[in-house]
């Protein structure tokens, strides 16, 4: 049996140990196309900011593990998949064949209508070689434009500010991280920056960017600012690679279409990741979930099927955490609520706290948090799990924050004698 | 054999000796909000229930940590974070359904249960055996850990 994963991302690297504990004997290759063994994204802000060095944003060791689980890991560009033939094309001419075959291609990010982004002042935060640029760019002292404070900006954004750069933050939305939190625990985050020295404009885009001579560039905002700037950083979202697929049998809508095995329309294609548009826990429709859980998930569920193990999944549960400048937060599933539901909130704008729980009867269907770091994960398990929380839902109302006595109570048993 | 933590909520008088004897073996500090096991208080029911990490199989912490910074110790069995290689991203401290991995703001990294390398001190401190270290098949551990894990369809349905 061969197996061939496209993609050394989280989902490739983890779909690659599980298919190799699934079945000791088949051939197992994850094929990658950039320089660098396989990494993790989420690591380069703490390459930013000397955390770790580059060996320190790798998923495994590269010297060792893929050798020691026998999974070979090929550098290079896919060209073209021929699933009739179950072959892929590289970049270097040479073909191989697979059995099964995983797309765990990622995403992209992807460009705001901006004239002047081409500039070699403006860059991505994406790739370790996007990282490097910065760094040399992000100098101590220098002006910052950072467009976009969504998940990715607000994760760059800490590192930035601990580079020591006068940055200026761009949202289009009305607060920071629209797409995870609402407008009193955004808007939390956006009292927080602008304490810490940090020029925020939300509802406001960036109209364009030009040379200002001397290695500078001109930013002019929709507000009327104009700003000066020696880097200006994109971080406005990003796309499912899908181009691979586009003339292919495979089904392709945001992402590449996925079942509950991880299958595309191709049944012996499968696709995991940021790529891949499976099914959302919260709702049971496909969405494309761009997030290091759910690659990972992914990876695993994708290949327990590619080795005839797997069963069909229940979907994975969207959520997010954030570290922006020392304030944490975090999402869970259907954290805006749903009609006919109930939802208890703490809000305490001094102290930077906030906790709001969503609920559909007596279960719990989202959450999102501003300024907790114990025990979060318990959302998920109280999300994922469906409990009925009966009469904690009550006490939940009252206080929202007391969601391990919730949890605890609803599973243990508390007395075993 | 291995051994786990095994747990009973019905011995517990909530006197935190567990807590105590936890921060102190991981921060040096007698300071029960930087303890690992957490001792839950019911007032309704007049009742105390001491939790942790499980040492769960799925291991949602490790599978998720981007950087490889969760191993399993081979003595134990226990998941450790590697302060070495942790980040401090805290997706771990999202993934695991259970609430037991948290983010150490005084430390910038993530924080768990790590059996104490094989001589947990809570088990050690605890004056009623509320906490024991008993071998991994024993039944009330088992009841435990499958409390734990109800109806968690992740579990199931990725079980390999």
């Amino acid at each position: 049996m061969q197996h061939l994963i496209i993609g050394a991302g989280p989902a490739g690297v983890v779909a690659a140990e599980a298919l190799r504990k699934a079945d000791p004997d088949a051939g197992i290759a994850i094929i990658g196309d950039e320089p660098e063994p396989p990494y993790s994204r989420m690591a380069i802000p703490y390459y930013l900011i000397n955390n770790i060095d580059e060996s320190g944003t790798y998923l495994r060791d590269p010297k060792q593990h893929f050798a020691d689980l026998n999974i070979e890991v090929v550098q290079q560009k896919v060209d073209k998949i021929d699933t009739s033939g179950k072959t892929v094309t590289l970049g270097d001419g040479s073909s191989r064949g697979y059995d099964k075959l995983l797309l765990a291609t990622g995403s992209h990010p992807i460009s705001p209508p901006i004239p002047g982004l081409d500039l070699p002042q403006v860059h991505s935060c994406w790739t370790l070689e996007d990282a490097r640029n910065i760094i040399k760019l992000a100098q101590s002292g220098s002006n910052v434009v950072l467009i976009g404070a969504g998940f990715i900006g607000c994760i760059i954004l800490e590192a930035l500010v601990k580079r020591g750069v006068n940055l200026t933050v761009v949202e289009t939305g009305n607060r920071m991280v629209p797409r995870m939190l609402n407008d009193k625990a955004g808007g939390l985050l956006e009292t927080w920056c602008k304490n810490k020295g940090i020029d925020v404009h939300t509802s406001c885009s960036v109209d364009a960017i030009s040379d200002a001579g001397n290695g500078q560039v001109d930013v002019s905002l929709s507000d009327g600012s104009k700003l000066d700037a020696a880097l200006v950083i994109t971080a406005t979202g990003v796309k499912a690679n899908t181009d691979l697929v586009a003339d292919s049998d495979i089904n392709v809508d945001q992402g590449i279409l996925v079942n509950r095995r991880m299958q595309t329309s191709n049944p012996d294609v499968y696709a995991a990741g940021d790529v891949a548009q499976g099914v959302d826990f919260s709702t049971g429709n496909f969405e494309v979930q761009a997030i290091q859980p759910t690659a990972t998930d992914h990876g695993r569920i994708a290949a327990l099927n590619m080795a005839g193990q797997g069963d069909e999944h229940h979907g994975t549960l969207n959520m997010n955490v954030l570290d922006t400048v020392g304030l944490i937060s975090c999402s869970f599933g259907l954290w805006m609520g749903v009609d006919g539901g109930d939802s208890a909130e703490l809000y305490n704008a001094d102290e930077f706290q906030y906790i709001n729980l969503q609920f559909d009867d007596d279960q719990l269907v989202g959450a999102s948090s501003v300024g907790k770091t114990q025990h979060v994960g318990v959302l998920r398990g109280l999300i994922e799990s469906r409990i009925h929380l009966g009469e904690w839902k009550q006490r939940l109302m009252r206080d929202p924050t007391a969601i391990m006595e919730a949890y605890v109570a609803c599973t243990q048993e508390l007395s075993y004698s | 054999m291995q051994k786990s933590l095994n747990i009973d909520p019905g011995k517990c008088t909530g006197c935190l000796q567990c807590e105590m004897a936890c921060s102190y073996e991981h921060t040096g500090t007698f300071n029960p909000s930087r303890s690992y096991i957490k001792v839950f208080t019911f007032h309704h029911e007049g009742r105390f229930a001491p939790y942790t990490c499980t040492q769960c199989d799925e291991a949602w912490c490790m599978r998720a940590c981007p950087v490889d910074a969760i191993s399993v110790d081979m003595a134990t069995g226990a998941k450790v974070v590697s302060d070495d290689k942790c980040v401090g991203c805290k997706v771990c401290t999202i993934a695991c359904p259970f609430g037991t991995i948290n983010y150490s703001q005084a430390t910038g990294k993530v924080v768990k249960c790590d059996l104490c390398g094989g001589d947990p001190q809570c088990a050690a401190a605890c004056p009623t055996d509320a906490i024991t270290y008993v071998d991994a098949d024993w039944t009330g551990y088992d009841r435990m850990l499958a409390s734990a894990a109800k109806s968690l369809p992740s579990a199931e349905a990725t079980a390999g």
